[in-house]
């Protein structure tokens, strides 16, 4: 993966799959402490621990069209990569979080990339679950809930209308320091 | 701090006005990409824009856009599904934004399938 948002386009769909209907996103980076974290929670069907400590395993999937899975190890390389680690906390029936850390300055941590494109992949190709995005770059805050946004549309159209995809995308990018 | 403008969502609710939604089940072409961790890293992503700005210059409002998960055919990546309503879905594959542009035009908008970045014709459906 190219950048920090493809990874994290490749960890929702992970949720989606587990048949979470509500995830949520949060970037926050912290300049004096040189810190970046990514975590993703969401309430799909969660994992037993004996799967959470294999899950970074390249070696380790539940799917059955390929046997090995890759997307939690290829996070896991990227973070180690700028001094960072991964934490995976599930719990069975509850939900996932996912815990991706950084050296926010490091030469090898990754760019975010095109954060827009990849909310919007997930906002169109997941028309049943609702995405709560949340960035803190040294406290400035962007809050994004598709639940507010299909509220506020209150269906006269539809989030997946190109029109209100590209609004979001908009403040998608704008939200990002990069 | 980027924030999200109610009134452009305004806006938009009223050039909605009067004109009808469509109902899942309703479309006329249901256009899938294949979003697993292979699709992802082979450029899944930059299809999907592709097609989106496709489906915006169109105008079109009897298309349905969405992804699904790993095919299986991780060498095969990026691929689409397109599933016209009465014809065989097709499966499209190792595609960048050029050929996805065609596939559009010419199966999505005018209904012929662009064998030559087919798979198969196959039977298998996403619904
Ligand atoms: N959010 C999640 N909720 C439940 N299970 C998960 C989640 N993320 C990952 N898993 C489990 O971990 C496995 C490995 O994930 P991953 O490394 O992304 O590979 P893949 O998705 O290709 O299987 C998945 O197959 C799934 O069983
Ligand atoms: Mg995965």
């Amino acid at each position: 993966m190219e950048d920090l948002s493809l990874h994290i386009l490749d960890v929702v769909e992970n949720s989606t799959k587990a048949g979470a209907n509500l995830v949520e996103i949060n970037i926050k980076e912290d300049t004096d402490k040189d810190l970046l974290q990514i975590i993703i929670q969401d309430n799909g069907r969660g994992m037993d621990p004996k799967m959470v400590k294999r899950v970074t395993d390249p070696f380790i999937t539940t799917r059955t069209t390929r046997r090995v899975g890759l997307g939690l190890s290829m996070l896991e390389q990227a973070a180690q990569e700028a001094e960072g680690y991964l934490t995976v906390t599930s719990e069975k029936g509850i939900g996932t979080e996912i815990r991706a850390t950084f050296q926010a300055s490091h030469i090898d941590r990754k760019p975010f990339g095109d954060m827009g494109s990849s909310m919007i992949s997930l906002i169109l190709g997941n028309p049943g679950v609702d995405f709560i995005y949340k960035s803190d770059f040294d406290g400035e805050k962007t809050t994004i809930d598709t639940r507010a946004i299909k509220a506020e549309l209150d269906g006269t159209t539809t989030i997946s209308d190109p029109a209100v995809l590209k609004l979001l995308r908009g403040v998608f990018e704008e939200s990002l320091r990069n | 701090m980027a924030k999200l403008r109610i009134e452009d969502l305004k806006k938009i609710k009223e050039s909605m006005a009067g004109t009808v939604n469509l109902r899942a089940g309703d479309q006329r072409v249901k256009i899938t990409v294949h979003m697993g961790t292979c699709g992802i890293a082979a450029g899944a992503r930059k299809i999907m824009n592709a097609l989106l700005q496709k489906l915006e210059k169109s105008g079109a409002s009897d298309i349905i856009l969405t992804s699904s998960g790993c095919a299986g055919l991780c060498n095969h990546e990026p691929m689409i599904t397109v599933e016209v309503r009465e014809s065989a879905p097709v499966k499209y594959v190792k595609l960048d934004p050029e050929k996805t542009e065609k596939i559009f035009d010419e199966h999505i908008m005018k209904g012929n399938p662009v064998s030559e970045y087919a798979l198969s014709m196959g039977s298998e459906t996403t619904y």
